[in-house]
């Protein structure tokens, strides 16, 4: 018997949201739990700050473009390298439930397995394999999809409208009549994608996520090993939990967020001092990710607004840990304590208010690009808690994942085993991440590669319809901690500038070609 | 707000051969992938996509000489609609198909984007290998 692995991902959560990482608003015990046990890293950054190229960058194990999803919309191709094929090849059952977003949602056409298999009433799909032979569906032997809402075609989706097609009315519309994403506001003050949702809390996909991650470890033999990815949607926006939890956290009560600069014109100097698209953003003359409203100008937002934004977002994030707390019982009851890895993390972050933004984009700062990451490693195998304040990214899960199993690293994995600790990452060479961006979207084209080294967050831009390629951001993370000095222009670091962006050149991966099409939005 | 999406596709065929399946307006359930059925009634085309949802189609242009088919998705999702297939000649065995769609809702020309460019594939395929549905269909129809 092997070790047994529960990923758990949320997402678009800040690492501050986190008791464990200096958070006050959310109350996250069974999290902060693991990381006392575990290994709690400090600076985990994602290679993409939008879903549908970080989740890929989990499954891979590599950066966007090597595997081609370089913008939401385009699907991952079949037949990509996935770890969990490799862990099913390896004897594991594999499992993937809730929001997998390897493939666009938006789908009329059916033309995706992710939007097909929850028709057919099986537990998968045989698809082509990396290596040229059939087998379950990016290797997971049972696939069970919720999204953010109701709608559609996914699992969670289809549970709703047959058993409580009442409340399906309760949830944010995602989209609004010209399927644009929906500016509407609500809650107390207004404040975009928040809604009142009187869903009862177990019909919730949160629960739902959990429940059915519950049952189908129960379904598996206690000797069996296992690999199961517990996919939560939220926090993500909408921000419509049950209403019966609101109460929790009152947006009355809740402090402004440090990135939070409430003074208007002190905001707009620090937005005018990166390059012109945050400002553009924020005065509401460009949208360069479809998921931000484009009939919402970031500037109209209240502090009111923001507050209640982040009393509605820690509300979901306790209702996910306390879902967590629900599935770890179930395999500790299955005799599975002692042998059981749990990583928890996300695929990206979320504005939440820093520099009267919302939501998320082109802005590598670490709002979007700071996570929260976790890894309880199982305690039989005699891995000490830690903290580790080295780099790390998403990329390096997906090996991780392989060391936990026993299986070697596959050779198109670009990331490493994760540390353990700080000196083990130093030992191995964890010194730098890259993040990258690229979307191209009515007729708006923005290009960004970033790296984090050595305490500098540095971004470069290439040409596109925003900007000439000559722009860039450089944070010093240590004296800067909220990102709101750009030293690009800054002579007395023009060498570290000079090094970092030479870094980053030299360690960009090789562009796939030619490169995948657009299917879709989101 | 409104959008307009183009892809196109090199096909190692005549663009008479081409033509042949791009201007038989109820072949189109043969090569798009994610249409699951169409029937052609006058100008009106009516097909269902693979989520069950029905859309009804004017063609408006189907042009053997310029090798052009025009048609407008009206209602459901659309403000607007037109979808445009040209198929170019550029050598005796070689041509340029461009499959266009302007959609108001934006959105919509994107989704439609990214089903023509599969379309596209399916059409080169089977037109470039001689094998499939819609070949099939010609080969039922010249007989």
């Amino acid at each position: 018997m092997g070790r047994k692995i529960l990923f758990i991902t949320t997402d678009q959560q800040r690492y501050d949201t986190l008791r464990c990482n200096g958070g006050e608003l959310s109350r996250t015990p069974v999290v902060d739990s693991l990381a006392a046990q575990g290994v709690r890293y400090e600076r985990a950054v994602p290679q993409s700050v939008v879903c549908m190229p970080s989740r890929c960058t989990m499954l891979t194990g590599q950066y966007p473009t090597t595997h081609g999803v370089w913008m939401n919309g385009v699907a991952l191709p079949v037949d990509a390298p996935s770890v969990a094929a490799v862990l099913h090849q390896a004897g594991y059952r594999t499992a993937l439930v809730g929001k997998p977003h390897f493939e666009p949602f938006l789908d009329p056409f059916n033309r995706f397995t992710e939007n097909r298999v929850a028709a057919t009433g099986l537990p998968t799909a045989q698809s082509l394999q990396a290596d040229g032979g059939m087998g379950p569906h990016r290797g997971f032997d049972h696939l069970e999809f919720a999204g953010h809402s109701p709608v559609g075609s996914l699992h969670y989706g289809r549970w709703m409208v047959e058993n409580h097609f009442d409340a399906l009315g309760g949830f944010y519309a995602v989209l609004d009549k010209d399927l644009e994403v929906n500016a509407d506001g609500g809650g107390d003050t207004g404040a975009p994608q928040v809604q009142v949702n009187p869903v009862a809390r177990e019909w919730y996909h949160t629960d739902w996520v959990a429940d059915r991650t519950i049952a189908w470890l129960n379904g598996l033999d206690a000797d069996d090993d296992w690999f199961c990815w517990m996919s939560f949607p939220d926090p993500h926006h909408p921000w419509d939990p049950p209403a019966s939890e609101l109460g929790r956290v009152d947006w009355r009560d809740v402090p402004l967020p440090a990135g939070y600069v409430e003074d208007p014109a002190e905001r707009e100097r620090i937005l005018d001092d990166k390059p012109r698209h945050w400002r553009l953003w924020y005065d509401g003359k460009l949208v360069s990710n479809y998921e931000a409203p484009t009939r919402w100008v970031p500037a109209t937002m209240t502090a009111d607004q923001v507050r209640e934004v982040n009393a509605v977002n820690a509300v979901e994030v306790e209702l996910i840990d306390e879902a967590i707390g629900r599935v770890l019982a179930a395999a500790a009851a299955k005799g599975w304590a002692d042998d059981l890895d749990v990583v928890f993390t996300t695929d990206h972050g979320e504005l939440q208010g820093d520099f009267g933004l919302l939501f998320k984009g082109p802005y590598h700062v670490d709002g979007l690009m700071r996570l929260p990451l976790i890894w309880r490693p199982a305690p039989g195998a005699g891995i000490e808690a830690a903290t580790v304040t080295a780099p790390v990214g998403l990329v390096d899960l997906a090996p991780t994942f392989c060391a936990i199993a026993g299986v070697d690293a596959q050779p198109w994995m670009e990331g490493h085993a994760l540390p353990h600790h700080d000196a083990d990452a130093s030992a191995r060479g964890f010194e730098r991440v890259l993040t990258e961006w690229e979307s191209e979207l009515f007729g708006v084209a923005v290009y960004l590669r970033t790296i984090t080294r050595d305490g500098w967050v540095c971004t470069t831009y290439r040409p596109g319809t925003v900007h000439d390629g000559s722009e860039g951001e450089l944070y010093d993370l240590s004296e800067d901690p909220l990102q709101q000095v750009n030293r690009w222009d800054d002579a007395a670091v023009r060498s570290i500038r000079d090094d970092l962006v030479a870094d980053l050149v030299d360690h960009l991966p090789t562009p796939r070609v030619p490169r995948l099409p657009v299917d879709a939005p989101v | 707000m409104r959008a307009s999406q183009r892809r196109q596709r090199v096909i190692e065929v005549s663009a008479e051969r081409a033509w042949e399946v791009v201007g038989q307006a109820a072949l189109l359930h043969l090569w798009f992938p994610g249409i699951t059925s169409c029937v052609v009634e006058g100008d009106t085309r009516t097909i269902v996509l693979g989520s069950g949802v029905s859309l009804s189609e004017t063609i408006l242009t189907n042009d053997p000489l310029q090798r052009r088919f025009q048609y407008r998705i009206s209602g459901g999702l659309f403000a607007e609609h037109l979808g445009t297939i040209d198929v170019i000649a550029l050598e005796e065995h070689r041509c340029l198909a461009v499959y266009s769609s302007d959609a108001d809702p934006g959105v919509m020309a994107i989704v439609l984007g990214g089903a023509t460019g599969g379309a596209l594939e399916e059409l080169a395929r089977q037109l470039e290998t001689g094998v499939g549905p819609a070949i099939d269909a010609l080969t039922t129809t010249e007989t």
